[in-house]
């Protein structure tokens, strides 16, 4: 079986946000790490080349720098590196971005693709499904459990106040949850047979049945009309007082605000 | 593409076992503002086997039309059947605009949809407007009018950032449950409803349904509350969730809870508020021994008022509370329960 798994890597969100003069992320400038719901996926990945045998490939599209989210991948367990990076892929919006992994998909064979079920920079959950699309076939979102039956997938998938277990035909597209395991820690040889693996580095050349029109900022349909931090409504008042103070004082505001 | 085809303000009318998801009719809401500030019709998108009963609802709640889409593969939801249908609407009616709610079907159907159709999709919006784009004139562009403007948080509410589409259509966004409001209900409201059906073959890409497994909801859903007592870590465990639990009762309100809670194993899941679970906006939230992480504001600081209580005084929670009391939640909140249960039998 073959399974490649998209990873991305992302912001640390507790090292602050920057960004470039006109609204994008300014990547370069900020701490990052490999996103959690896309390394559930890939311990997921992991997981099946234990039980099932695989060859695991993962595969990003970034700046060169993206490189690192490949290394501690293989580090993990991953049998393949591929790192998408081209200057005309920069600024890519969710429609650009699922065009680029899936030009760069068609290079390979697969069974099974998973995905995180979204990034915490853009929070969107939108490429996995995107890149289904692209690629025809089928996918199922917020796995919750995968099972591999013959040709097809067995996966459990959580909507609101239920779960179904769906059965796709492989190939197929699967996207992850955090929750779905813990992932694994890299091995002391993991990391250093890593730092000597070869990555692939494919730019805009290798990608396959893409045109130039769906490519970077220019290919993406969403613009960026403003972007800012967070103005968050003012602090209102804080007491520190005894515990039957404290109730008073909270009584008092419910029938200020005619609560009760 | 032709822009100028592209007509009226389009949502997807959820529904999930023949009920209208609430989803539903907020975006109804929207829409119908939207649709006002550009001189055009809401149209609901109903998608289903069996569903036309629930065209009037939609009615009553604003929509002017609704298109019945209704098939006995669209029984369960499924991505590629629910994709194929919302995908032909859009080829055959040509909207301008097209709202999904950001539930877990929406945010599953809402990218398929706009990868088949190619056009953009701005993700989980909290606010949208008509305006402009650039929405400030720049030198040698064209400022572009009537455009839908996206707004959304990112980087888990660290940021905000506005969206446009503005050269494809029609202009998507899944929307967060919980934020937009219903129009009021008007029974004798109609609407033209217009059935059309694509036809469903099945194929590869339609995935099997080998089980659906129903968790029996036991409370009020808390986006539905008009008063939410939510609890997280400083709770401390699953039992001591009762001394939240009788304040509710008090006060007619229901119990919530943060990630911590539910992580923890003393809440389950869908009492959850925050970014991975549910944006609520009660008239009243009390946060009882919550931290108040970043994502936990994303859901709840839109509540009109929010009375926190945590012993520790540089929680973040105290800088989005109206009234934060710093102290002991197991001696406030039991005497609180109390003195309540006093004062509302007096009044009686």
């Amino acid at each position: 079986m073959k399974i490649v798994v998209c990873i991305k890597q992302v912001p640390d969100t507790k090292g602050g946000v920057k960004f470039n003069p006109d609204g994008t992320l300014d990547r370069g400038a900020m701490l990052t790490i490999m996103n959690p719901d896309d390394k559930a996926g890939l311990e997921a990945a992991l997981r099946l080349k234990e039980q099932y045998g695989a060859e695991v490939t993962a595969i990003t599209m970034g700046l060169p720098k993206a490189e690192e989210v490949l290394r501690e991948a293989m580090a993990m367990g991953a049998d393949k590196g591929i790192l998408v990076t081209d200057r005309v892929l920069g600024g890519a919006d969710t429609w650009a971005t699922s065009q680029t992994l899936a030009g760069a998909i068609r290079n390979l064979e697969y069974d099974l693709i998973i995905t995180g079920r979204q990034a915490i920079d853009g929070d969107t959950a939108q490429v996995g499904p995107q890149i289904s699309e692209h690629l025809g076939i089928p996918v199922i979102s917020y796995a919750q459990d995968i099972k591999v039956e013959g040709d097809s997938v067995i996966v459990e998938r959580q909507y609101d106040d239920r779960y179904h277990v769906l059965k796709a035909k492989m190939p197929c597209l699967i996207t992850a949850l955090a929750e779905l395991n813990e992932p694994r820690y890299m091995t002391p040889g993991g990391i250093f047979d890593a730092y000597k693996a070869e990555i692939t580095v494919w730019g805009r050349a290798d990608l396959v049945d893409v045109e130039d029109s769906n490519l970077g900022l220019k290919g993406s349909p969403t613009q960026i009309a403003r972007a800012s931090d967070r103005v968050r409504k003012g602090v209102g008042a804080k007491v520190a007082l005894d515990p039957n103070e404290s109730v008073d004082y909270i009584i008092e505001r419910l029938k200020e605000k005619h609560i009760i | 593409m032709n822009i100028a085809e592209y007509k009226g303000v389009f949502v997807f009318a959820q529904q999930v076992d023949n009920k209208v998801s609430g989803i539903a009719l907020e975006l109804i809401g929207k829409g119908k503002e939207l649709a006002k500030d550009l001189g055009t019709e809401v149209t609901a998108v109903l998608v289903g086997s069996g569903v036309k009963e629930l065209a009037d609802e939609l009615a009553a709640y604003g929509a002017d039309k609704v298109i019945l889409v209704d098939d006995p593969e669209l029984k369960e939801y499924r991505t590629e059947p629910y994709t194929h249908a919302l995908a032909s609407v859009i080829e055959k009616y040509k909207p301008e605009i097209f709202l999904v709610g950001a539930t877990a079907i929406g945010r599953d159907l809402g990218p398929r949809v706009s990868a088949r159709v190619h056009t953009g999709l701005t993700a989980d919006c909290t606010r949208l407007e008509i305006g402009d784009f650039p929405i400030n004139p720049i030198p040698g562009k064209e400022q572009l009018h009537n455009q839908l403007l996206m707004t959304r948080p990112a980087f888990g509410g660290n940021t905000i950032a506005t969206i446009a589409c503005p050269d494809f259509r029609p202009q998507m966004a899944t929307v967060r449950p919980g934020v937009m409001q219903k129009a009021r209900k008007d029974e004798n409201a109609k609407a033209v409803i217009e059935e059309f059906n694509p036809g469903f073959t099945p194929n590869d890409k339609y995935v099997e349904i080998l089980k659906v497994v129903k968790s029996v909801a036991e409370t009020e859903d808390i986006m539905d509350a008009k008063i939410l007592v939510s609890g997280g870590r400083g709770v401390c465990s699953a039992e001591n969730f009762k001394i939240l639990e009788d304040l509710a009762e008090v006060l007619g309100a229901t119990v919530s809870c943060s990630r911590a809670a539910v992580d923890s194993g003393w809440k389950p899941k869908d009492l959850q508020v925050g970014q991975t679970g549910k944006t609520v906006r009660p008239n009243v939230y009390f946060a009882i021994g919550i931290s108040g992480a970043i994502q936990h504001l994303a859901g709840m600081e839109e509540s009109d008022v929010i009375i926190a209580i945590n012993k520790d005084e540089t929680a973040p929670i105290f800088d989005v509370a109206d009234y934060g009391i710093v102290g002991d939640l197991n001696k406030i909140v039991p005497a609180l329960t109390e003195r309540l249960r006093a004062e509302l039998n007096t009044n009686n």
